[in-house]
């Protein structure tokens, strides 16, 4: 599945993304001037060792922890020149970016329904519309018949697929996944890999995925290793 | 989506037990307040209900209340006699302390000017007012006595035949009404060996003085009864009530009997304020600042349970500000939270103070304007507590999430 082409219509972009933490004798560099482009449709895997960079280049392309240096243009427009914001990375988070990580982090009290519908009314959806949407979703995912549970009452694989359904929730240009499947078995983590590839296609989302797990790389459209702070293709599995 | 309710729905217990904590605290400042005004009421009560316009007194002292105050009985007499006065009555009172059924009964022991007044006055809830001079009592719920029953005091047995409710003198102890001579006769009841002994000592101060050489009758007398010697018996009334004429001047009667060298007239407004300025003053400032105490303590625990609560859900908050969530959603689930657990312990307060402040020794007063007041307080503080919930969640960075 791994492919070098790449779709016209970028939904993110970076350009020489460095980060450094700390100064002088700390100083650690954990980005090493990243490019990437990543299409709507497309669904990128980040593959590399712990401490090479992976999650740090995902939470700055999510605007949460800005680069030292570089730049982010998400759907054709700059927002990050550096630790410089051009908008507001709030409101961008809640309207054009959706988080899946590998604890689904849903919110323990409110339901699986009420996870996803928050998120919408976040969102300034009103709760009537943003209830039978996140019905919709949870219902896309299988996990409709959950929708009156707490996460505490639903299976590890439940609650990743709520996660997901929470992710969609605003119809996001960029899914961002941090091993989502740490805490999955390997049928439950190629299940929700599979359902990354279906959302991506299905509702033109771009899809980055960081994982440990090369079980499923042939659900990838492309692969990218990383290794102390620098990405680079990631090379052909052998066949 | 109401977050707050829904984190309430999810941890009602843990919310139904911080809320109980808080109005236990929220009662004890109710009370406090009402302590204040129980203080204030129980301090101006007998002035308030007695309602005689005019007080005179001892000369240069204030009392009968805010300190002693001893007059000759004939004042009454020459207080009648001045323009405007409509009724003046000898007002006796004191307290009293007596073993009752093993346990100590303290009385204010309150004499009415029988046969003008049997105390038609006095608000009862259960039976009448005294219709004889002698042995009868108007007493107050609070000193536990029954309609009917019997006590004695001094040499006489009285019989309970009228009961107030709430009726108490200025130290809170309960009032027991009696014809002036029955309370008087309490007040100076001595056993027969101490009266012996006085109207011995009585004889020998006669003999020494000159009054006693030239006066032999005196000597004769100064062995019987002290009301054989019109003259000499010690001063038998605290003050003289008065009651004006419809429309007189209070001023003018004021500065009439003013002019006697001795005695002192005081206003129901000047008594008023000796038993709050003088009395209460002191009580009244402790409470009040242990009132303030309490308030403080409230906030700082409220300020704990809130960032407590607010630390419980730091992830979910730091996930809420990843999604995008604004900050007035994040403040709202915090601050209505505050308010919630605010309005609900001071409504339970109010609720469990209504059974538990009659069972107080003392009355507890809560008015209104204090009920509001603590209202405003419990919104303020409420309010308070909660920006150090909101400071923790406002400094929660989203990437919280990822740690």
């Amino acid at each position: 599945m791994n492919s070098a082409a790449t779709p016209a219509m970028p939904a993110v972009e970076t350009f020489g993304l460095t980060k450094v933490y700390g100064a002088g004798n700390t100083e650690v560099v954990a980005l090493k001037d990243v490019t990437l482009r990543v299409a709507r449709g497309e669904v990128v895997a980040l593959l590399g060792p712990s401490g090479a960079g992976k999650s740090t280049l995902l939470s700055a392309i999510g605007l949460i922890n800005p680069p030292t240096a570089g730049r982010i243009v998400l759907g054709g427009q700059l927002v990050l020149d550096g630790a410089r914001a051009l908008v507001n990375l709030r409101a961008y988070r809640r309207t054009q970016i959706g988080f899946v990580f590998h604890k689904a982090n849903l919110i323990p009290f409110l339901t699986a329904l009420e996870n996803v519908q928050i998120a919408m009314e976040i969102n300034d959806l009103a709760a009537r519309p943003a209830r039978r949407r996140a019905m919709a979703l949870l219902d896309y995912l299988g996990v409709s018949d959950r929708a009156a549970h707490y996460p505490d009452a639903l299976s590890g694989g439940q609650q990743q697929r709520v996660a997901v359904a929470r992710a969609l929730a605003n119809e996001p240009r960029l899914i961002l996944a941090d091993e989502p499947t740490a805490a999955l078995d390997s049928h439950r983590g190629r299940q929700v890999m599979e359902l990354f590839r279906k959302v991506a296609h299905e509702r033109q989302a771009a899809v980055i995925v960081v994982t440990h797990d090369h079980r499923a790389l042939d659900v990838f459209d492309r692969t990218y290793e990383m290794e102390d702070g620098q990405l680079r293709p990631a090379p052909a599995p052998p066949q | 989506m109401n977050l707050a309710l829904k984190d309430i729905r999810h941890n009602i217990g843990r919310f139904v037990l911080t809320t109980m904590g808080i109005s236990l605290l929220l009662m004890i400042v109710m009370g406090m307040g009402g302590i204040y005004r129980g203080l204030i009421r129980e301090a101006t009560l007998l002035v308030a209900t007695i309602g005689a316009d005019l007080w005179v007194v001892q000369g240069s002292t204030r009392g009968p209340f805010a300190e002693l105050s001893r007059m000759p009985a004939s004042l009454e007499d020459r207080v009648r006699a001045v323009t405007g006065v409509a009724h003046a009555h000898r007002f006796v009172s004191h307290t009293i302390q007596r073993a009752w059924r093993g346990q100590p009964l303290r009385m204010v022991v309150q004499g009415l000017a029988w046969p003008d007044d049997r105390g038609d006055w006095i608000p009862l809830v259960a039976g009448r007012a005294l219709r004889q001079a002698h042995f009868e009592m108007i007493a107050d719920r609070s000193l536990g006595l029954q309609l009917g029953e019997k006590l004695r005091l001094g040499k006489d047995v009285y019989t309970v035949v009228g009961l107030t409710k709430g009726v108490t003198g200025t130290s809170g102890d309960g009032l027991a009404f009696f014809s002036v001579s029955d309370a008087q006769a309490i007040q100076f009841d001595l056993p027969g060996d101490a009266i012996r002994l006085e109207r011995q000592a009585r004889r020998a101060r006669a003999e020494a003085s000159d009054m006693g050489r030239i006066q032999p009758t005196i000597l004769e007398r100064s062995a019987g009864p002290s009301r054989g010697l019109p003259a000499l018996p010690p001063p038998q009334i605290s003050a003289v009530m008065i009651r004006l004429a419809p429309g007189v001047n209070a001023a003018q009667v004021m500065a009439t009997i003013a002019g006697w060298p001795d005695v002192t007239v005081y206003s129901r407004a000047q008594q008023e304020e000796f038993l709050l300025g003088g009395m209460v003053s002191r009580s009244r400032r402790q409470l009040g600042l242990f009132r303030i105490l309490l308030i403080i303590v409230s906030t700082i625990i409220m300020a704990l349970i809130i960032y407590t609560l607010t630390l419980d859900k730091i992830h979910d908050i730091a996930m809420l500000k990843l999604m995008g969530a604004r900050n007035g959603v994040i403040t709202g689930l915090i601050l209505q939270q505050a308010l919630l657990i605010g309005a609900l312990g001071y409504g339970l307060a109010y609720w469990l103070g209504t059974f538990a402040f009659p069972c107080f020794p003392r009355q507890v007063v809560i008015t209104r304007p204090d009920l509001l007041l603590l209202a405003a307080i419990v919104l303020g503080i409420s309010v308070l507590a909660s920006l150090l919930g909101i400071w923790k969640a406002m400094q929660v960075a989203p990437n919280k999430v990822l740690a």
